[in-house]
């Protein structure tokens, strides 16, 4: 089971809001998602190397050449606020700012 | 009562590529804000991310260099967190299969020897900047986010604030010979976090870990160490108990302070990143990077003693930062003396770097000049009085020395046909400083000597003047 706790926890690492009725609402719906899922734990995967990937590929590596795809102005376009080319935006009284 | 110290320390090191580590943007440091982003470093949705083949290559020559075993079956993994330094909300790191585990690391403390584990080290991604304006508003400069890192983590071997400081030392060398990073802790390319933690000795148990932060310096980070072992025991003498925290250092005071209390483990919520493949590092490639790993600082250094009769500590010297070293063989390679360039370096060069407070590649000075100058003076075309005009010459304008040497009429004056009747001429003129002379006052010969430079303009070449200056005062 979900709980309504574990929901707000999740929503605080990620920074999110909710009113109540949502959370409500998210309880219910992650249940069901997670109870689904749950299901696979009924597999007996004791000795069985885990997938870590479904790609079909591997060990792509890109060679180290520094490159412009975008120009500055085209990635400040969608900034909400920018000063001296740099982002603004709101302090986050977070653990990490009194650093 | 008496404790025992545990230390364990964390390093992150930014490796010397020129596009980022999932990104092909440009990597600088001191660039414009937000120059070198690009859709991935800002987190566009849809974007993908690619692995930079140089970073992991510095990660596995970083890697070798601490002996490490390097992981021949990795994946990269998603570290979740929310922060505006990263518009992505994640960082992609290697959590469960890093690059390389269980290498170590040799320190000398008071002339004991002793090996520092590593538990592991990674390649991962580096964050941007923010700078917090006194507003409510913060300012986000991009340019760093995704610079290639690799993080190594020490087992907890460490028993003192100066095996710390030594370990810190020894791993910055290490990794500078490599050539993988600057290892620069002024401009950020190496950050320190430490966890120390005491115990009555005797105890199997480790004590509460406290974290420090805030050390800018390898000093800072030893006086931190040091300021927490007495604070720690205080704390338990008096039968008080240890919290689980993160301390900041004050470099004013030299003492720690609380920044937070850590309530339970941080909650990363990790998993295989979903938009990486698996990577298959092979045996040969490994084989391949450590064929071609540099020289070692200690290597180089037995070299300088034992084959070219440098001094120990000299040596020592000379190999305490790779551009030190590198320049010295360059020198050497110009067919210079050895032990002249050795001297030339450890001090005028020293000299000149500690009055500007400048590193030796922000100079004009090059091996190849400093190579031919010192040639000059062994070849008896300049004097060393000279040889000092022509230093300042070449490392402040990046002057050829022999050049300037003859362009401005500097070659020292070695024919005693022309110094003689200089010689004979300030001699009639000071009769008494002869007279000192026949006193036994040494002086008066220093006195001559200096008179006979001032006349040549120090060009006088100063064994042929002390030679024929002896002979005429002997003989007068």
């Amino acid at each position: 089971m979900i709980s309504k706790d574990e929901i707000l926890h999740v929503a605080t690492l990620a920074n999110l809001k909710f009113q109540d009725d949502e959370v409500d609402s998210f309880v219910s719906q992650l249940d069901k998602i997670v109870g689904m899922e749950s299901n696979l734990s009924s597999v007996d995967t004791t000795g069985v190397e885990p997938t870590y990937n479904m790609a079909d590929t591997n060990s792509v590596f890109r060679e180290d050449i520094g490159i412009h795809t975008q120009t500055r102005e085209q990635m400040l376009e969608n900034v909400p606020e920018v000063e001296d080319n740099l982002i603004k935006v709101p302090t986050i009284v977070d653990k990490e700012d009194a650093e | 009562m008496n404790f025992e110290t545990t230390i364990g320390l964390e390093v992150h090191v930014e490796l010397k590529t020129k596009s980022k580590m999932y990104s092909p943007s440009p990597v600088a440091y001191g660039a414009e804000s937000n120059i070198n982003t690009n859709v991935i470093d800002f987190g566009f949705p849809g974007t993908l991310p690619t692995v930079n083949k140089n970073a992991y290559r510095l990660g596995v020559m970083v890697g070798l260099a601490l002996n490490a075993d390097i992981e021949n079956h990795t994946h990269f993994d998603r570290k979740n967190y929310f922060y505006p330094d990263n518009p992505k909300a994640f960082q992609i790191t290697q959590q469960d299969k890093p690059l390389g585990h269980d290498g170590y690391i040799e320190i000398e403390v008071d002339g004991e020897k002793k090996r520092i584990g590593i538990e592991e080290l990674h390649v991962e991604e580096d964050a941007g900047k923010n700078t917090h304006g006194n507003n409510g508003y913060s300012y986000v400069d991009l340019n760093r986010q995704g610079t290639p890192l690799i993080e190594i983590v020490s087992k907890p071997d460490m028993k003192s604030p100066e095996e710390a400081y030594q370990y810190l030392e020894n791993l910055r060398k290490i990794i500078q010979f490599t050539g993988a990073s600057d290892v620069k802790m002024e401009e950020g390319s190496m950050r320190v976090d430490t966890n120390i933690s005491i115990r009555p000795v005797g105890s199997d148990t480790y004590g509460t870990k406290v974290e420090l932060k805030n050390l800018n310096s390898f000093n800072h980070v030893r006086l931190g160490l040091a300021y927490e072992e007495k604070r720690q025991a205080a704390i338990l003498k008096q039968g008080g108990t240890i919290g689980q925290e993160t301390r900041r250092f004050d470099e004013k005071s030299g003492e720690t302070f609380l920044m937070r209390v850590k309530s339970g483990a941080d909650d990363y919520r990790y998993f295989p990143e979903p938009d990486l493949p698996d990577y298959e590092i092979s045996p040969e490639w490994v084989a391949e990077i450590k064929a071609s790993l540099p020289e070692t600082a200690s290597v180089r250094r037995n070299h300088y003693i034992n084959e070219l009769g440098i001094p120990e500590y000299d040596a020592g010297v000379l190999t305490d930062t790779k551009e030190m070293s590198d320049f010295f063989d360059e020198a050497v390679g110009y067919d210079a003396n050895p032990k002249l360039v050795s001297n030339w370096l450890m001090g005028e060069v020293n000299a000149y770097l500690n009055d500007k407070k400048i590193g030796l590649l922000d100079t004009k000075l090059t091996p190849e000049h400093l190579a031919k100058m010192i040639n000059l003076i062994s070849n008896g075309t300049i004097s060393s009085k000279i040889a000092k005009k022509v230093f300042q010459e070449t490392i402040s304008n990046g002057t050829e020395p022999e050049e300037w040497v003859k362009s401005k009429g500097l070659v020292q004056e070695s024919d005693p046909d022309v110094l003689k009747p200089i010689i004979l001429e300030i001699l009639d003129n000071n009769q008494q400083s002869i007279d000192d002379f026949k006193n036994g006052k040494d002086r008066a010969v220093g006195f001559l000597v200096g008179q006979i430079m001032k006349q040549t303009h120090g060009q006088a070449n100063p064994k042929v003047v002390n030679k024929i200056l002896m002979a005429e005062l002997k003989s007068r």
